[in-house]
Order: C-alpha cells, then structure tokens, then sequence
C-alpha cells in the first residue's frame, strides 16, 4: 500500500568516505527535515558531489548510517532507494525518445501501460514540455533537456530528490529562470531536496537551508540570510558573497583595526588574537567625516570605479595601502568619484563582522 | 548555528552504529568487485590456459634436455647459420619498415588533410588490404611475380626487359609482399597520430615565417613522431616473427627466425631448439615494444591499436 | 584548382602535384593485386597469362567439386562463427567488467587480454600445438575455435574498450536511480549503446579466425585442415588457378564484411 506522505526526512550519521589516504567525507552528520530543500556548498573536490552520490547509493561508504524516514538505506542497492536523482550532464538515454525516458522508471516499477501514458502526459505538462514526447533527445536544446531530466526524476513520485549541479551546463538567464521553476516545482510537490552546486547565488535563491562543506566536513549549516549574514570563519565569508577583509587584533572582548577599536553590536564569538573584519561593498556607505558618530569609519583614497548595470564597485585603497570596496545601487543619482580624490566609508556596528580564519 | 557542536549529541551511539556497518559496507564493496572482476574472467581463463601457460612451458622446455637443466640449446643458436638466419631476419624488417615509412607517410598525410568524404574513401582503401585473406594476398603476388608472371610478361611484351626477372622465391620477392601487407599498419597509427596534430601549429608556424616546406619538416613531421614510432614498432616487430610471407614468396632461400622455429617443429621434432628460437624472439619483441612504451608512454600504445 | 592553396600554410596543389601522384601509385599497390586476381579466376588456361586466352568458370566448378576444398571451407565457416559467437560475448563481458571496475587490476587484466596480439603468432601457434598434443585436441574443432578466439578475443575487447570509454557511465547510474537492476541497466540502456562496436567487434572476430593461418597450420589438419591451411600448401606446391577462385570468393567476402562494419559504423548516432 503506498503511503500517502509525500516526502521523508534524510539521516546522515557519521559517515565516512576515503580513498587512500585523503577523506572525501570526514564523518559527516546532517538532519534534513522532512520536505526541506537543502543545499550542499562548496568549492570543486569538498565532498559535496560525493555525499550526494553516497546518498543515492552509487558510493558505498567506509562508515556510517543513511536513514530515510525510519527505513536505514545504508546498505541498499540504488535501485532499491527510490530517490529521483538529477545529474550534472543530464544522462538522459539517447535511444530513447523523450515519452520513453520518462517511461522507464513507471515501466520498471510494472505500471500499467494506459497509467504509463498518462503520466507521462502529466510530466511533461509540468515542466512545460508538451508535445514533444516523440522528440528524440540530441533535437532537444540544453534547456529542454534538463526540463526532461527533471521530469523524469519525480515522474514515480518518490520522496526524497537529489540534484547534482543540474545548472550548470546552462547560460546564465536560462539558469536564473530555472532556478525559480526548480524552487516552484519544490513547493508545489513537498518532497525533500538536497541540491548541490558550488555557485553560492544560487544557493541562496533556492535553499531552505545551506551545508557549506569543505575538505569533507560540513563548516556551517544555516539558513541563507544567516549564513550570509553571520558567517562563521572566514573562509564561509569568503565563499559566500563577497568581501574584503581587514586583519584585526582581538583581545578583552573588543576588535582592533591597528589601534583603533570597533565598535560592535556584540563582542566577537572567537576569542582567537588574529582574525578578520569582514566588508561587504553593500554594507558600506560614503560618509561625510563628521556624520560618522556612532559608525566605523575609513578613510582612504579612490582608486577605481567600475560599472556594473544595476550597481557600481568603487575601489578605494585605505591609508595603509589596503584595498576595499563599496557598492552602491545605480538608482544613486552621485557621480563618479574621481580616482585620487580622497574618501571616507562608514560601516554600521551590526554590519560589523568578526570572523576568525577558520572554524577551530 | 555551528556545525561542530552537531556530533556531541550522539556520538556515544554513532560509534556503535558506524562500527557494525563498516564491515558490510566493505563486505559489499568486494562483493561488487568480485562480480564485476569475473565477467572478465571467461576471457582472461582461455587466454591464459591457451595461450600464455604453454609459453612459458616452452620458456621452461628451452632449458631442458633429457639430461636436465642446461644451456645447451641457446648456446647452439650461435651456430653461424642461426647468426645468418638472424641477419636475414633483421635485415628484411628493416628494409621492409624503411621502405612502408617512405610509402606510408605520404599516403597517412594526405588522408590526414583530406576533405572528410576523399579521406574516408582513401581509408578505406587503406582497410580493404587488412580485410583480404593473407593468403590471397601473397596469391597475387606469386601470380604477379615469377618468371612469367604479369610483371614479367608485360615487362617483356613492352620491350623493357630482354629475359625474365627473378623477382619472387627470393628475398626481393618477399620484400615486396611484406611491404604490401605491413604498410596498413604503418599508415594507421600514422594517420591517427597526424589527425591530433592541432591546425594552429601550422598555421602560427607560417605566421612567424616559415615556408611551407620549413613548416613541414620543422614543425609537422616532429609533431608526428608518436604516430611513426607507432608504426614502427608494430611494423618491425610483426616482421620479426612473420611467417606466412617469407615462406610462401621466399621459394626457401629466405629464411626467417620463425621459419626456423616451425621446421624445428614440423621437421626435426626439436621442441629445445624451437623453444630457445622462440624465447629469443619473444625477448626481442617484448625489448623493442619496451622501448617504444618508454619513449611515448604505455598507455598510448594499449589504446592506440 | 590547381593554384588554389591545398594547406594552411598556402603551398598550392600544382606544387604538390608529385605528392599526389605517388600516393595515387601507392594505394595502387595497395589494391591492385588482389583485384587482378578476379579476372585471372575466370581465365581458361592452366597458366596465368594476362588477359586470359579465354573464359571460363572450371576453377569454381573445380573448388566446388573437389571434397577436399568444401569440407575445408565448412571447418573454416564453421570455425570462424564459432569463434566470432565465443570471443563476442567473453571479449565484451571483460571489456565491460574492466571498465566498469576502476581498480588498478583492470589496467594488468587489460595488458594480459593485449599479449596475444603482442606475441608472435609462430610462437603462440607452437604452443598451441604442444598444449594440444597434451591434450588430444590437435585437428578438432573445438581446439581450432579455441585457438582462434585467443586472437579474436583482444580485438573484441580493444573494440569494445574504446567505445566504453567515450560512453557516459552515468546513464547507467541514471537507469538504476530509477529502479533498475545493474543487469537490466546493462542490457536496456549501456548494450544497446555499444552494441555498434559489439557488431564490430565481431565481425573483426570472423575475419580474423577465417583468415587464420599459422596457427591453423599447426593444430588444423587431417580432416579437420581449415581452408587457410589447404591455401597455404597448395600454393607452397604448385600455382593451382584453383585458389584464384577461392581468392576471388574470399575478396568478395571481405568487401561484403568491411561495407558492413563500415554501414554499421555509420550508424553510429553517438
């Protein structure tokens, strides 16, 4: 009888996962609830790809546990998992058409031929695809094909989907708008997600919650806006978004740039003597020296201005030579400062982030 | 919310869990290993009972007398006449591998820059020989060679040549067909090797100033040389231990080191002699492949036949 | 035309002229003798004079009629489909087990399927014979398929590798993400895939056990003797116009194989 949930939550409990000497999973543990859509973030070569692949079962593990809902799935073959699964190139059966793509899993699951064909029908009206059933896959554009991989991964409605950076192959527009229809399909269907990429845009346009990992451990599981705006080290801060970062002194619970100390909206999490004072170009604004009370304030020279469309980067070099950057949105009706001419930037207290260099 | 204070929570069961599924994890792992390992070994099965153990069985023989271990037959191929039998074999794999270089890579180039339609049909042509009986082959070349064979006959019809001329059942005769069935192989590799060759080389080559010809020999023939020490190799080595050619065109003045491994056989029942003769040759061809594996990298060589 | 420039480095074809000519002569050298024996099969006269003095066809009905030709071309057939069936299916078994292993034991299995092909044939054919006479299975068919198929079988692998390692495993992953089993993802999804260099691979497989000839000569003979061995001392004897029959039948055969591998490769959508 088939249960009527429509989507399970992931256990992953101490899992381990080494080739030689090096661990592409360093036990490794994650609750996913049920229905969430979480993200794995992280840069080429962090495990991400792996731990995906462990869940779908193509990875066997050294250690550990993978528990679907209250079934353990560690030592099930993949065909046995019943996970929908997206692949980074597609894969989709090139001798076969598109109805027979999407057919193959209803097929090998012995569902009638008549319930076949009508969801099929079905699959290929919700990722906007209909009519072209009898297409064969090489006439399909990129675009189209991910639409049909999509479609065949959830076509036997299982509960849990994993996607191993399905965007990438694609331009950048098609990948904005398919990144809102994955998010779409996520909320209309409920079943867990876990996605992977290493483009941290899209990571938080589409997640629920972001597992950054790297060299095979999780470095910080948060939502996007916390992981963005409370990040734990600077090497989270670095990948996600993008800053610059000034090296301060931190001693007695207070932040100092050379001698002079921040002022924060609370004291630094890390009690380590070196870490970083982390700047976002948004966070930033052009102050007049005077107006800076309660702000932190720099002071440093125009170096260069770079259009952006909807915004600019304006690189000023501080006093001591280092560089930062501010944004600012183009609706600003200021002119361009010119390179030389000297400037004064302004960071609010609760803008104000101190991170160590990496999470002890 | 950190992710290190996570495992704190349950790691006092984790390492129980973790544990017992280790070992089926890996018991799996070799499970698959295990089923994936033996579709192979059908193959892997015959080609080892049938083919590789009696080598080495004979490696064995080539050290046994009635009496024991000995020496005695390797010492017997210094006999002058095996020393002849070793030139002449050397010596029509080198003439027959220079001969298929200066014929085959003109034919590979011309492949290699023809129009897609003109290449395949040339390569074809190229197949076709590979694809005809051997014997068919060396057929043709009887009939086209002895004394009044086609050559001969037009030769004299045109007024050319006064008497016949001997060019089969001798060693110009098995040159000639040698050539004819090992240049395939010398052009293949070539023309493998030639089509990698990016056309920017040649191209920046002309843009720095070098004239066409310059550019050939400075820029292209270098780039080919993998390809050629291909040919070369597989070439020289087939040659080495071929038999069918020199004994069907070589009218028995040609004598080659595998024609002496198979008259020890068939005619004197010598199985020492034949073995020591065939470790020799063995030796021979693993030394030459060696080298070229060393000079362009073993995994071309497994991947480019 | 002839000034146009035939290579980017702008040499122009007239001076390349005597390139093309050689290569012409070349691929003449190439083809050409094994053409001119078709005509000759059909020549009248004992002695191969060119043209024939006269037409006939009694070197076929001589090939037909002898017994010893027909039963030497039935081992030969015979042997070489055998050969083909038996080194397809265990050549493209172990092409598939290596590449889908990953271990480092899959490059020394891979080197060990190439040795036959490394070996020389004289040598592998002594062998042969010694492990044969051992075995009492000198002049059967069953030893002369066996025999064949250790030349067979690395062409079928090699065949097979190489179009493995331009296949995209992950459709397999794909399939058996989607429930099937790794039998039935191998055979719905990878086989049909690779089944072009499959037929390749075993058509190289015939070809090669009917064209075998030195090892055959060893371990084929009394009434078992393969056409290639009949061949093989029929022409060591005397120039029997006999055999420019069989020639001629043998050339037909291999154009008709190598237009099919070639068709078949054609088709190749991947």
């Amino acid at each position: 009888m088939k249960s009527t949930t429509i989507s399970l939550p992931i256990s992953i409990g101490d899992v381990t996962k080494t080739y030689g000497r090096t661990a592409a999973l360093d036990n490794v543990n994650l609750e996913i609830a049920s229905g969430e859509f979480i993200t794995l973030l992280g840069p080429s070569g962090s495990g991400k790809t792996t731990l995906l692949m462990v869940l779908a079962g193509f990875i066997r593990p050294n250690s550990g546990q993978i528990r679907f809902g209250d079934r353990e799935v560690t030592l099930l073959p993949p065909h046995k998992r019943d996970v929908g699964m997206v692949f980074q190139n597609y894969a989709l059966f090139p001798h076969m058409t598109v109805a027979g793509n999407l057919a193959y899993p209803l097929k090998l699951r012995g569902i009638a031929r008549a319930e076949v064909e009508e969801r099929v029908a079905r699959a290929l009206d919700m990722v906007q695809l209909v009519g072209f059933g009898e297409r064969q896959v090489d006439q399909l554009s990129g675009g189209q094909r991910q639409r049909v991989a999509l479609a065949r991964a959830i076509i036997f409605e299982p509960r849990i989907l994993l996607m191993d950076e399905p965007l990438s192959a694609l331009d950048k527009k098609l990948r904005e708008q398919m990144q809102i229809e994955v998010r779409h399909l996520h909320q209309r269907l409920g079943m867990t997600t876990v996605y992977v990429t290493h483009d941290q845009r899209e990571a938080l346009t589409m997640s629920d919650r972001i597992a950054v990992i790297n060299h095979g451990r999780f470095r910080q599981i948060d939502k996007p806006q916390d992981l963005y705006e409370r990040p734990n080290d600077r090497f989270i801060a670095e990948f996600i978004g993008e800053s610059h970062f000034l090296p301060v002194e931190v001693r007695g619970g207070a932040a100092y740039l050379g001698e002079r100390a921040m002022r924060l909206a609370e004291p630094p999490r890390h009690q380590a003597p070196a870490q970083f004072l982390v700047l976002r170009p948004e966070k930033l604004k052009i102050v007049e020296a005077t107006e800076a009370a309660d702000l932190n304030v720099f002071s440093g020279q125009v170096k260069e201005f770079v259009y952006q469309g909807e915004s600019s980067l304006l690189y000023v070099a501080l006093a001591d030579g280092q560089p930062i950057a501010i944004r600012q949105p183009a609706g600003n009706a200021q002119r361009a400062p010119l390179p030389g001419s000297p400037i004064t930037l302004g960071l609010a207290p609760a803008d104000t982030i101190i991170v160590p260099s990496e999470e002890p | 919310m950190p992710a290190a204070a996570q495992p704190a929570l349950t790691e006092h069961l984790a390492h129980h869990r973790a544990g017992r599924n280790a070992a089926e994890l890996r018991a799996q792992d070799r499970a698959e290993q295990w089923m994936l390992g033996s579709l192979a070994l059908p193959g892997l099965l015959l080609i080892g009972i049938v083919a590789l153990a009696p080598i080495v069985w004979l490696f064995w023989l080539s050290f046994r007398t009635a009496d024991g271990m000995t020496l005695a037959h390797y010492e017997r191929l210094l006999h002058p006449s095996y020393l002849i039998t070793l030139g002449s074999t050397f010596e029509l794999s080198f003439l027959v591998t220079g001969v298929s270089i200066l014929l085959g890579y003109p034919l590979a180039y011309i492949i290699a820059q023809a129009r897609p339609r003109i290449a395949a049909l040339l390569l074809l042509l190229v197949l076709f020989p590979i694809w005809t009986s051997l014997l068919v082959r060396c057929y043709a070349w009887l009939v086209l060679l002895q004394r009044r064979g086609l050559i001969n006959t037009w030769l004299s019809d045109l007024g050319f040549i006064d008497g016949p001329l001997r060019l089969v059942h001798n060693f110009t005769g098995t040159s000639i067909g040698m050539v004819h069935i090992m240049l395939p192989f010398m052009v293949l590799p070539l023309y493998a090797s030639m089509r990698a060759i990016n056309p920017d080389y040649m191209r920046a080559a002309a843009n720095l100033g070098a004239s066409p010809v310059q550019a050939f020999w400075q820029i292209f023939v270098p780039l080919s040389l993998p390809g050629l020490a291909a040919g070369i190799v597989i070439v020289f080595v087939l040659c080495l231990g071929f038999y069918v050619t020199p004994a069907l065109l070589g009218g028995g003045r040609v004598m080659m080191w595998s024609m002496q491994i198979e008259r020890n056989v068939s005619y004197y029942g010598d199985w020492g002699a034949a073995s020591a003769l065939g470790v020799v040759l063995l030796v021979m061809t693993l030394g030459i492949l060696w080298l070229l594996g060393r000079v362009i990298g073993f995994d071309k060589l497994t991947g480019g036949r | 035309m002839l000034a146009r420039p035939a290579t980017d480095t702008q040499i122009t074809h007239r001076r390349r002229l005597w390139l093309y000519a050689l290569v012409g002569l070349v691929v003449l050298f190439l083809i050409a003798p094994s053409l001119l024996v078709v005509p000759l099969s059909f020549s009248d006269s004992r002695y191969l004079t060119f043209p024939p003095p006269a037409w006939s066809t009694r070197w076929y009905t001589t090939y037909f009629g002898a017994i010893e030709w027909r039963e030497a071309t039935y081992v030969s057939f015979m042997a070489a489909i055998l050969t083909m069936l038996l080194s397809t299916t265990s050549g493209t078994l172990a092409a598939y087990g290596l590449h889908a292993l990953r271990s480092r034991w899959s490059a020394l299995a891979y080197a060990a399927f190439i040795l036959p092909l490394v070996i020389p044939a004289i040598l592998i054919a002594i062998g042969i014979f010694l492990l044969y006479a051992q075995l009492g299975l000198n002049n059967t068919l069953a030893g002369i398929v066996l025999a064949h198929s250790v030349l067979a079988i690395p062409l079928v692998v090699i065949t097979v590798a190489s179009s493995l390692k331009s296949y995209d495993m992950n459709q397999e992953m794909v399939a058996r993400s989607l429930g099937a089993t790794r039998l039935r993802a191998f055979l719905t999804v990878t086989l049909p895939q690779i089944r072009i260099s499959v037929i390749s691979g075993a058509l190289l497989a015939f070809i090669t056990s009917l064209d075998e000839v030195v090892i055959s000569l060893f371990i084929a003979g009394g009434d078992k003797a393969t056409l290639t061995k009949r061949m093989f001392n029929a022409l060591r004897d005397e120039i029997d116009p006999t055999i420019a029959a069989i020639s001629t039948l043998l050339i037909a055969l291999s154009v008709a194989l190598l237009g099919m591998s070639q068709f078949v490769q054609s088709r190749d959508k991947t």
